[in-house]
């Protein structure tokens, strides 16, 4: 079997701990202190890597690129994390990674630099992703980078792909009920936004690090500058969903309590 | 998990590895980084794998660089040296110093245990200046105090900003969420260091499938920057030993708030406030104020406070609400916290510098000055200074023994203002062993003097300096009480801290939501603690049976984060999903192993802690 080019698309989003407080900007809506605050690759776009990397390690000749459209020097800080999970190689465009970004304008320049990719083959392409994003964005943009690469063959909360034999692609699609829907498609190209997958997140390994990182820092010096705007979107307003916070710890409750107290707390509203 | 399933230990060869990421490794890398990326000169070689470059990495344990470290006023000497062009308007929250005070803060509350020498003072100050005057700003004081030509920072804002600059070289690697376990010692020397084991259960066992042994990362040479309460300078410490007659014996805990100031605040950026007189006098403290209405608050509680119940955060919501500076913060709001040990005993505690194939920099090999309270640009300096050795040893194809870092790192560090003025420090603080003013005119005549005169002696080692509750309160709470609360706080597995202050007087803290929120609001609004599955627990009870004879459990009362609560039969209980990785219960365990300077706790390499850039 020849091997994938399994191209994950993944931007940073702040750490999910951080406490985010919408302000006006002079290019629109933003997060106060976005700049200072911790930054992680999207957990959603996390999951999709760490699949694409254990798939790429199965199927030998297989290849994983990461492009991310985010500020140069939070994606740098971000990789020294990320570079050490799993082997990729990574395609920096240097613009801005809020979630007030328009889906479209983003979906339009990723595409744009899935297909300058040296040596792509639409035949052997697993274009992966988060199904959703931790960015406040709407959680369209691969769907839309699938539709500009003209690639029909789409699958949304992905939970498990495994390939069969002949080539064949089984994909396990998350439904409601908690089940999953089945499908098979015949290969490649194919878009997969990833739920959570069934990986862990893997361990941090100093060689998987240095080899990633060869090609990371030259990615990043080399980063096309591509801004990305709110699409003529005004804003109105924006705001993130009120925290009610009512902080205990306690570490010897049975599930059955914590729950129990749970559904009487959110009953309270 | 038999053992042929069991995963080998892998190997790495690199030429220089660092352990940690703080002020000193950002020296150390942003000069050996501007060298390896000038194409101007012949590139050094790596030995380890030739025909590359030289291979340079830096792990750091927290899970980004900046993390779990703190905010600071500084002269910025060395840093303004290796960034001539320094613009603190490119760096988030750095601003010039503007306006430096310091102010003595009476005590509003009447709970503070203050001598009697202090209390006199204190009536003559009311008596001459107004009975409702709380606090009184120092008309001068001694030059070697100011910081009016540095700047203000937040250290996590300025790692971040050098690790960016060092990292666009391309020239070396920085790895966060990394810890090290240890050095690869052989004999007297270091030959590299031992990864964190990954994939473990609390006490250190392989959990199925997960497991990942540490990697073993063989190096030339090894930077030691691991801060005071690293595993590698303890490590070092315990098998290569201390220069005679040096010990660690001095330290503090700083525990920080960073706030959003009101619109309508008066304080400018650059303004920085010391304070001193108040929670209690042997707690120093802080104010701060970066750009955008944003300011560091804090207190520092030391390893002299002998009190067994020296709860920095209890002690920090009474330190805001003192009148001189609750009007500044009474409608501000929490947005980080944070806090981390300071070694206190400066060149007192300076290790041995360098070895085969190692050498010590930062705080950990005892460059922070007491007297001058900087230890940020001495950590940079002593960074700077052994790359430049370091270059210089390369560029001469010289390898990295004991004698060669000797003539290049330590001969510049004692030729350096940074050996000049830990000398003069080096007995600053003595004074405060015989009380608090003892300790203010102690340091005043080191400053003074050039450090030929001081007060005091060298303090006992720190286990030997807590006292009994008994002893602290009295006169203040009876025995008996003492004794209630004791069983009361043992009855509902709490510490002693808030009931022996509300005991003493100290008023309930009116929690507001905003700036005075509970201990563990405080992990999750301010310093979004948080820490990685697969660890083992960095700290660790040697021998329980002297936890349950100890009586004081220093290291409960102490802990920033309530991460070391009482366990069942005596021995305390480490959550490591709350530990900040401060230190303090490492130099507040009372009981020490007999014969010897470590005591019954071992705070060793973890992982997590801090997830805020902002402290």
């Amino acid at each position: 079997m020849p091997g994938y080019q399994i191209v994950v698309l993944g931007s940073i989003v702040p750490d999910p701990l951080q406490t985010l407080e919408p302000v006006a900007t002079p290019q629109g809506p933003g997060l106060k202190n976005e700049a200072m605050l911790p930054h992680v690759l999207d957990p959603w776009a996390g999951h999709a890597l760490y699949e694409a990397a254990n798939l790429a390690a199965k199927v030998p000749g297989s290849k994983v690129t990461l492009v991310a459209l985010g500020p140069k020097q939070k994606l740098q800080q971000v990789m020294m994390a990320v570079g050490q999970k799993v082997p990729f190689e990574l395609v920096a465009l240097d613009g801005p990674a809020s979630g007030f970004t328009d889906a479209h304008e983003v979906a339009a320049k990723l595409a744009e630099a899935v297909q300058k990719l040296p040596g792509l083959d639409r035949s052997a392409l697993l274009l992966f992703g988060g199904w959703e994003s931790a960015s406040r964005g709407a959680g369209v943009t691969l769907q839309m980078v699938g539709e500009r690469l003209g690639i029909p063959d789409q699958f949304f909360g992905v939970d498990e792909l495994s390939v069969k034999d002949g080539g064949a692609l089984q994909i396990l699609e998350r439904v409601e009920g908690g089940k999953h829907q089945v499908s098979v498609c015949a290969g490649p190209p194919a878009v997969l936004g990833w739920a959570t997958g069934n990986l862990p997140e893997p361990k941090n390994n100093p060689q998987v690090g240095m080899a990633n990182m060869r090609g990371v820092m030259p990615a990043l010096q080399k980063a096309p500058a591509t801004p990305v705007g709110t699409g003529g979107v005004k804003f109105e307003s924006v705001a993130v969903p009120k925290v009610a916070r009512e902080t205990r710890v306690v570490k010897d409750m049975s599930p059955d309590e914590i729950a129990k107290e749970l559904v009487e707390w959110i009953s309270q509203d | 998990m038999s053992d042929e399933n069991v995963p080998q230990r892998q190997t790495m060869a690199v030429d220089v590895a660092c352990v940690g990421f703080g002020p000193a490794t950002a020296g150390f890398l942003t000069t050996l980084s501007r060298r390896l990326a000038d194409a101007s000169k012949p590139p050094l070689e790596s030995a380890a794998s030739p025909g590359m470059p030289l291979q340079v990495l830096c792990y750091e344990r927290a899970d980004d660089v900046g993390f779990g470290v703190s905010g600071v006023v500084t002269r910025a000497r060395a840093i303004k040296a290796a960034f001539p062009d320094l613009d603190a308007s490119q760096i988030p929250m750095a601003t010039p110093v503007r306006d430096e005070k310091v102010l003595y803060l009476l005590d509003p509350v009447g709970a503070s245990r203050r001598s009697v020498t202090l209390r006199a003072a204190d009536k003559t100050l009311r008596a001459f200046h107004g009975a409702d005057r709380d606090s009184f700003e120092l008309p001068w004081a001694p030059a070697f105090l100011h910081k009016t030509d540095g700047f203000v920072f937040s250290l996590g804002q300025l790692l971040q900003w050098m690790a960016g600059q060092v990292m666009a070289t391309g020239t070396v690697q920085i790895w966060p969420g990394t810890p090290v376990a240890e050095a690869l010692v052989e004999g007297k020397a270091v030959k590299g260091v031992r990864l964190l084991d990954q994939g473990v259960d609390r006490q250190g066992r392989p959990e199925g499938g997960a497991y990942m042994p540490g990697m073993d990362v063989h190096a030339a040479l090894t930077v030691v920057a691991d801060g005071p309460v690293g595993a590698v300078g303890q490590q070092l410490d315990e098998v290569i030993g201390m220069p005679p007659g040096h010990a660690r014996r001095e330290w503090a805990v700083g525990m920080k708030l960073v706030v959003d100031l009101p619109e309508d605040t008066p304080l400018q950026a650059g303004t920085v406030l010391h304070t001193f007189g108040f929670p209690e006098p042997e707690i120093f403290g802080f104010l701060y104020v970066h750009p955008d209405r944003v300011a560091s608050v804090g207190i520092f509680v030391p390893s002299w406070f002998e009190s067994p119940v020296r709860t920095t955060y209890r002690y920090l919501q009474h330190y805001v609400q003192h009148p001189r500076l609750w009007p500044y913060l009474e409608k501000a709001k929490l947005r980080s916290w944070g806090a981390k040990s300071i070694l206190e005993s400066g060149r007192r505690g300076e290790p041995f510098l360098a070895g085969d194939g190692f050498a010590r920099i930062g705080e950990g090999s005892g460059s922070t000055n007491v007297l001058t309270s900087s230890g940020v640009d001495e950590a940079f300096a002593t960074g700077v200074q052994l790359a430049e050795g370091v270059i210089e040893l390369l560029e001469a194809k010289k390898p990295f023994t004991r004698e060669n870092l000797e003539a290049v790192y330590v001969a510049r560090r004692r030729d350096s203002w940074v050996e000049r003025e830990g000398q003069v420090a080096e007995k600053a603080r003595d004074g405060f062993q015989k009380g608090v003013v003892t300790g203010l005119m102690g340091m005043a005549l080191s400053g003074f003097t050039g450090g030929r005169m001081s007060l005091g002696d060298e303090p006992p080692h720190p286990a030997d300096q807590i006292g009994t509750l008994e002893e602290f309160y009295k006169g203040k709470i009876p025995a008996a009480d003492i004794a209630r609360i004791r069983r009361e706080c043992a009855e509902k597995g709490v510490p002693l801290h808030d009931a022996l202050m509300d005991r003493a007087g100290w008023p309930p803290v009116p929690m507001d939501g905003q700036v005075l929120v509970s201990q563990q609001d405080a992990l999750l609004m301010g310093g979004k603690v948080q820490a990685p599955p697969g660890y083992a627990d960095h700290v660790v009870f040697l021998d329980p049976e002297l936890c349950r004879g100890c009586g004081k459990r220093v290291c409960v009362e102490i802990c920033s984060a309530e991460a070391i609560r009482p366990g069942d039969g005596g021995t305390p209980a480490f959550d490591r999903e709350k530990c900040v990785h401060c230190g303090a219960c490492l130099w507040s365990c009372p009981t020490r192993l007999p014969g010897t300077d470590r005591v019954n706790l071992q705070f060793r390499a973890g992982a997590g802690g801090l997830h805020s850039a902002e402290n």
